[in-house]
């Protein structure tokens, strides 16, 4: 019985770790959500993604550690650390995890714009970063 | 009694005792790890053992204004950082500072091991700060800052 429970229990932790999402997954869920939240909701834009990820209302902008070119590495203003590339295109690793995306928007957002950012605003973002 | 004789019994808590000890050093690791991944996201991993339980708290405590950015990480991963950094602390001294200090390189040790020349070399574009550890201590990110693996920048 015991073998049987600890066997459950491995399988669901091991399901639970391989599941991943796409941008394209997230995307979608942002979308639903953005739906949800306004009927003038008229989908992602990049353009206004690309102003997102320039902007720079205060000390930093997501350039500032991600570079011009998101699509190639950069390093983080304060440590020095380098960063690995933004754009899934160049670095599939990037916006494959929900909870890890959510995490860093929180962060990210409230030291550039000093706010969190709103769904339209995440879905214009990777949708510049799926442009590029 | 009936559905277990005694040595089944034994055999029974055996097994339990060894699932019990394998979950405990199993959270430790996930401690362990959970600490590993997100405070070395941005710098390295700075060892734990460089400040005390006191100052890790507050820093815990401060997340969403880490050093003038935002780090902060949800309650269960906290959690498993607050214990790791609890159990790996260095141990508290009896003339402790109050508060605690929040900053490595504040520490009196700390200023001890650099001493000025060395702090010449912090003005190095290439060390850029005494936090970026990495820039003269080779092993750094595995924890390691003996003179062995000191090579300082030009």
């Amino acid at each position: 019985m015991l073998v049987r429970v600890l066997m459950l229990l491995s399988f669901a932790a091991l399901s639970i770790a391989a599941h991943a999402e796409t941008p394209q997954d997230l995307l979608q869920g942002w979308r639903a959500e953005a739906r949800a939240q306004s009927a003038q909701f008229a989908g992602f834009s990049a353009e206004r993604g690309r102003s997102l990820y320039f902007a720079q209302p205060a000390d930093w902008s997501c350039s500032t550690c991600h570079t011009n070119d998101p699509r190639g590495g950069g390093r983080h203003a304060v440590t020095s650390k380098p960063i690995k590339p933004l754009s899934p295109l160049a670095n599939p690793a990037r916006f494959s995890d929900a909870a890890k995306v959510e995490k860093w928007f929180k962060r990210n957002c409230q030291d550039v714009l000093k706010r969190e950012c709103s769904v339209v605003e995440k879905g214009d973002l990777l949708t510049f970063l799926m442009s590029q | 009694m009936t559905l277990l004789r005694k040595s089944q019994i034994g055999r029974v808590s055996a097994v339990f005792l060894c699932v019990a000890l394998w979950s405990a050093a199993d959270a430790a690791d996930l401690d362990e790890q959970a600490w590993r991944e997100e405070c070395s996201a941005c710098h390295i991993a700075y060892p734990a053992r460089f400040l005390p339980a006191a100052s890790w708290h507050e820093i815990m405590r401060t997340l969403d204004n880490h050093f003038g950015v935002n780090a902060s990480v949800d309650a269960a991963t906290a959690e498993k950082i607050s214990r790791y950094l609890a159990a790996a602390a260095r141990p508290a001294s009896r003339t402790q500072a109050e508060p605690p200090p929040l900053c490595i390189t504040e520490t009196r040790w700390f200023m001890h091991e650099h001493d000025e020349a060395l702090a010449k070399q912090w003005r190095n574009p290439k060390v850029k700060s005494a936090a970026n550890c990495g820039a003269c201590h080779q092993d750094a990110e595995a924890g390691r800052f003996s003179e062995r693996s000191l090579n300082i920048p030009k």
